[in-house]
């Protein structure tokens, strides 16, 4: 089925949904001119002064990577210095049979700037009430599942859980609602956690340069923004409702966040959406272009694939295999060769053992992606109230699974490689 | 002949190979100071700040001198408030100054590092620069009060050698100071290289940590290190940069 399928099937009704809800839904699915203008930034959106987008959209659109060739491929292997050229080269179809030379390169590149070492880290979903509707996504609006929002007791308790494993970076995540996790609430869980995690990093909505700054203040140091797909048209047709329409607020977020002070600054789009090459070309120049601006600032990429959610399981990455996948992580890291690079639960526990050993930096171990289940999971314990998961993880290694199976390959797990000052 | 040794803050060394631990598996850091015959290793306050039960602290030998560095430091405040968190670890009191304000390059910010330098070495610590090999920005830090200059030889973890080779020969020339040099250095050949030239130790991190072997890299390093010194201290044979020397003298019409 997933073989041959030409797109996913987003669309799923509610039957718990009044009939006023349903009529707006169908409206905002099959009526676009229902839907607000996603290039225009909403009230109270800060807009700063940048020509970022426009180069790394600029480069997207003229990317026609069916016109290089085996030469372009060949060349780009041996320059020394990843030209964007190059890097198009390597992403292109072309570079298909070149799969393993760009793992022994991506491999020598890694090796240099990381040495033998791989980061762990764990994500802490803390609410997933959404006032989006993005239609590939476990938290819409309109999906059916069970909603919970943490208070400071519970987020507290699932941190000691997490500390308790032996955890020291975390991932603070939230659905995106500023009415239901408003950025106060989510800088006193940056508090609480400073108090267990040696380094705290956020994926929340997207916020104001003050706003990180306060953040940042509260002891994050880190915010990663998936821009999902930098293709706006398509961008359009997959989130219908709420403020992540608002596509150029969402491209200018982690500026934002290294305005606000922010050590480092996560990118990835969600591979499957659309054209996963053009998608990669996008994330890399974003990091390229941002970091000949901000060289000061962290950067780090990831590489998500779609999965299913709950009340659709049939949501899958399309053309991006797990070869597909693999070239574009050495893509990466030949071209940008001193970001960091994450590969999550999403992927299975062999391709992460084989993508560390290569291309990528950090994983993630002792993972869920519902909310409030950290003891159930980790110990065992009955959970009664817990929320629903944001996608199905494929990769569930504990971390003192991930830690052994790390040693075992021959890698040192760093558990900090971080200092707040 | 006398011990050849080199002082820094007062304490005296005999191996002049300082071992970086980064970048490789703990349970070898041991066997690498071992074949190394390191007696400094340099590790990052950002790594030991942890609460891990497999520290780094418990696998370095106890009569290492540890060198804590502030690789994550921005500009000479946070270098500062970084050293100061290593002497509260119980790191000692002797610090690598590292500011970085490129992620990519990870080149050394020359002017925050004598900033850095001048007020840590105020508050008594033996405090070692890494620097870009800049004769200016060395005769800065030696004012301020450095116990060593690092100058690097490339950039980091390239193993490019000495591609800074010209600038660090000023240094080692002009500054009265020891020259560490840090950074880029490949191959033990390299190292060798660097001690022929007059440098007074060489660290070396990701040479080690990326090699199929760590502690035989670590033995062949030493080596280097011993075969450079020996090379600089016997005085090495004349060595012409082009053409031969003519075996009539031009100057051989001079008469009275």
């Amino acid at each position: 089925m997933a073989e041959n399928q030409l797109e996913n099937q987003f669309f799923v009704d509610s039957d718990k949904l009044s009939e006023k809800a349903l009529a707006k839904k169908h409206r905002l699915e099959q009526d676009p001119s229902s839907r607000t203008n996603h290039m225009e930034y909403m009230e109270g959106m800060e807009r700063i002064r940048s020509d970022i987008m426009e180069r790394v959209l600029g480069q997207m659109e003229s990317y026609d990577y069916g016109s290089y060739t085996d030469a372009d491929v060949r060349r780009a292997l041996v320059h020394e210095t990843c030209s964007v050229e190059d890097f198009k080269a390597l992403l292109s179809p072309a570079a298909a049979p070149y799969l393993e030379e760009m793992a022994e390169k991506a491999k020598i590149e890694t090796s240099k700037h990381f040495g033998n070492t791989v980061y762990l880290f764990t994500p802490l979903y803390i609410a997933n009430y959404c006032e989006n509707y993005c239609v590939y996504c476990g938290f819409n609006c309109y999906n059916d599942i069970v909603r919970k929002k943490l208070n400071s007791g519970e987020i507290e308790h699932e941190m000691k859980v997490i500390a308790d494993s032996g955890i020291e970076e975390i991932l603070i995540l939230t659905g995106e609602s500023r009415g239901m996790s408003s950025v106060e609430y989510i800088g006193e869980a940056c508090r609480l956690a400073a108090n267990y995690f040696r380094n705290v990093g956020l994926e929340i909505y997207p916020v104001n340069t003050d706003e990180y700054r306060y953040l940042h203040e509260c002891g994050a140091d880190y915010v990663t923004v998936f821009q999902e797909t930098y293709n706006s048209d398509k961008s359009e047709t997959l989130h219908l409702m709420g403020h992540k329409r608002v596509f150029p607020y969402r491209f200018e977020a982690q500026e934002r966040a290294i305005l606000g002070g922010m050590r480092g600054v996560g990118f990835s789009a969600l591979l499957g959406l659309s054209d996963f090459r053009k998608d990669a070309l996008a994330s890399a120049l974003h990091v390229y272009y941002l970091q000949r601006k901000y060289p000061h600032a962290e950067y780090s990429l990831s590489c998500p694939r779609l999965r299913p959610i709950i009340n659709n399981d049939k949501i899958n990455p399309l053309d991006v295999h797990e070869r597909e996948l693999c070239q574009v992580l050495c893509a990466y890291r030949i071209f940008l060769p001193f970001v960091g690079i994450t590969v999550s639960s999403r992927e299975s526990e062999s391709f992460r053992n084989g993508i560390v050993k290569l291309a990528a930096t950090k994983i993630s171990a002792g993972v869920s992606t519902g909310i409030g289940d950290h003891e159930s999971k980790y110990e065992g314990k009955e959970s009664t109230d817990a929320g629903d998961e944001q996608f199905e993880i494929s990769d569930g290694r504990s971390f003192g699974q991930m830690y052994a199976d790390m040693s075992g390959e021959g890698l040192q797990p760093v558990l900090n490689d971080y200092v707040y000052v | 002949m006398s011990k050849d040794t080199f002082t820094l803050g007062g304490k005296e060394f005999s191996s002049r190979f300082i071992l970086g631990s980064g970048k490789y598996s703990l349970n070898l850091i041991k066997a690498a100071v071992e074949n190394a015959g390191a007696e400094i290793i340099t590790l990052a306050v950002r790594r030991t700040n942890t609460k891990q039960n497999e520290s780094i602290l418990d696998y370095i030998p106890e009569n290492v001198t540890l060198l804590p560095n502030t690789s994550g430091a921005r500009d000479a405040n946070e270098a500062v408030r970084i050293a100061r968190m290593a002497r509260e670890l119980g790191c000692g009191n002797f610090i690598k100054i590292e500011i970085m304000r490129d992620s990519k390059y990870l080149l050394p910010d020359n002017a925050e590092t004598v900033r850095a330098t001048e007020i840590l070495a105020k508050e008594g610590f033996v405090v070692l620069p890494y620097m870009f090999p800049d004769l200016y920005a060395a005769r800065a830090l030696v004012n301020a009060g450095a116990a060593a200059v690092m100058p690097l030889a490339s950039p980091i973890g390239s193993n490019k050698g000495l591609a800074a080779r010209d600038f660090i020969q000023i240094l080692i020339d002009e500054i009265d100071l020891p020259v560490i040099v840090d950074a880029g250095i490949g191959r033990p050949s390299q190292a060798c290289e660097a001690m022929e030239m007059g440098a007074t130790a060489i660290m070396a991190n990701t040479a080690i940590a990326t090699a199929g072997d760590i502690p035989a890299m670590a033995g062949a390093f030493k080596q280097a290190i011993e075969a450079g010194r020996a090379a600089y201290l016997s005085g090495l044979g004349r060595v012409l940069e082009r053409g031969a020397s003519a075996s009539d003298p031009l100057t051989g019409f001079l008469r009275d």
